[in-house]
């Protein structure tokens, strides 16, 4: 039998009629299209499908969508205003992040999660909070160099908001 | 194994009594509870079980908690995640072990949804919070309508995915006691990939007397038998004893021969027998040193 979820993801209030088994992915992926969430391990050991569930890092493929019902969902979709990248989104591009690509929405997103919750990470606090994150190119290095001067970025963006504020 | 195939009927509890209602209705049907999920839907994605009903206690906030008390010890409700257990400044300074353990548990992503609790119900002999349960004397709580019980956790797993819960019954919290004086407790895990399953793990709880003697010792194993195991024989060969090297050997060995692993893609049988008393030796050096020091 289907149930109701409530959900909001990027900001959107969605209402939607789902049958209990759905997975959080499946409704991001196939119900709302924003194909960026990737499922790849499917058996919670990559991090590719990770998404922001009400400000904590989690694996989208691994929860039931009923579970984050009344719940926020941000996706990598979610991060970009209009056609102007977050600051994490633009230095995984300046820092050469990514190689193919595949991991790249979860890593981001768990870069999300983590600056939100410590803007300024050691190299050490970053290895511990990504290491879920499988690069099968195995860039690790310049992601971590990335999340860094992502750490730096929002950091200026920050005081020059301030600034403008004083 | 891109999604769950088998249709299952939701239902959410918001609160103990509730939960406690949901499971005795359905006592005699075949269900899961759902707390975090982080075991039990990948397990159902690859169709090991296909529950008629599925009880979602996720959002149980009254059991949400970690509750320290000086001479009670530590109250940690069923569903607290292992990222708020890891993260307990209260925690860290009482049970540095408990932290120590959870930052190694899967990754930061399946922490922060999944419970400790969830965990131990799986029962999965290969997890990490077992051996340190067993090593810290914790209880599990079982509440059902009739009332509540409590099991030591060694006691606990049955046998591979199988605990002691009856239908009709959860589990609501784990109660460590407080440790006394003059104790360490260590634990490590020894996995292909941080984060993974145990090929075999080992928590080990001394305490020593004022002259340095041991007058308790509690050791803890994970991923060599059918469940997690109380290795009770090498506990005695250090209680009473000034610990020793020889006699952390001695008492690997015994733990050792305790074990009844199985082989598989892993590690073969022998190898994670061998491994869990070379574990015992140096989990138990470090939980000397520490109680020394403590």
């Amino acid at each position: 039998m289907k149930q109701q979820l409530n959900i909001v993801v990027n900001g959107e209030a969605y209402d939607l009629f789902i049958e209990p088994k759905t997975l959080l992915v499946q409704v991001i992926r196939d119900m709302l299209g924003l194909k960026g969430t990737h499922q790849a391990c499917d058996s919670s050991s990559c991090a590719a499908c990770t998404v922001v569930l009400d400000g904590k890092a989690v694996k989208s493929c691994s929860i039931l969508a009923l579970q984050a019902n009344g719940k926020s969902v941000v996706t990598v979709e979610g991060l970009a205003q209009g056609t102007k990248l977050h600051p994490i989104q633009q230095a995984f591009i300046d820092n050469w992040a990514f190689q193919c690509g595949f991991c790249t929405s979860g890593q981001i997103m768990g870069a999300k999660a983590l600056l939100d919750e410590n803007p300024n990470p050691t190299r050490e606090e970053i290895q511990e909070a990504m290491d879920g994150h499988l690069c099968r190119c195995t860039g690790f290095n310049m992601i971590n160099e990335a999340i860094r001067d992502a750490a730096k970025r929002l950091q200026e963006q920050k005081a020059a908001e301030s600034g403008r504020v004083a | 194994m891109k999604a769950i195939t088998t249709d299952f009927e939701y239902l959410v509890a918001k609160t103990p009594e509730e939960a406690l209602e949901l499971l005795s209705q359905h006592k005699d049907d075949d269900y899961k509870i759902l707390a975090g999920g982080q075991s039990l839907n990948t397990t159902m994605k690859h169709r090991l079980i296909t529950p008629a009903y599925v009880i979602d206690i996720k959002s149980i906030s009254d059991l949400d908690y970690i509750q320290f008390d000086e001479k009670k010890g530590l109250r940690i409700g069923a569903l607290t995640t292992h990222r708020a257990v890891e993260k307990s400044p209260i925690i860290k300074e009482k049970y540095s072990v408990l932290a120590e353990m959870e930052g190694n548990v899967a990754s930061v992503e399946t922490r922060n949804w999944g419970t400790i609790t969830g965990d131990l119900c799986h029962a999965d002999p290969a997890a990490d919070p077992a051996p340190v349960m067993i090593a810290l004397d914790a209880k599990m709580k079982i509440s059902g309508v009739n009332g509540e019980r409590t099991v030591d956790s060694e006691n606990f797993a049955l046998d591979f995915f199988e605990t002691v819960v009856e239908p009709g019954e959860m589990v609501t919290e784990i109660q460590i006691p407080a440790l006394p004086p003059n104790t360490g407790v260590k634990f490590q895990k020894y996995s292909q990939m941080l984060g993974d399953y145990a090929i075999a793990s080992v928590a080990v709880l001394i305490t020593l007397d004022k002259k340095g003697v041991c007058t308790n010792a509690r050791i803890g194993l994970g991923g060599v038998a059918s469940t997690p195991l109380r290795a009770k024989i090498a506990e005695e060969v250090l209680k009473g004893k000034k610990i020793t090297d020889e006699l952390l050997a001695e008492a690997g060995r015994a733990a050792s021969a305790e074990t009844s692993p199985v082989s598989g893609i892993e590690a073969s049988a022998e190898y994670r027998k061998e491994l869990a008393g070379t574990l015992v030796k140096r989990v138990g050096k470090q939980a000397l040193e520490k109680a020394l020091k403590a």
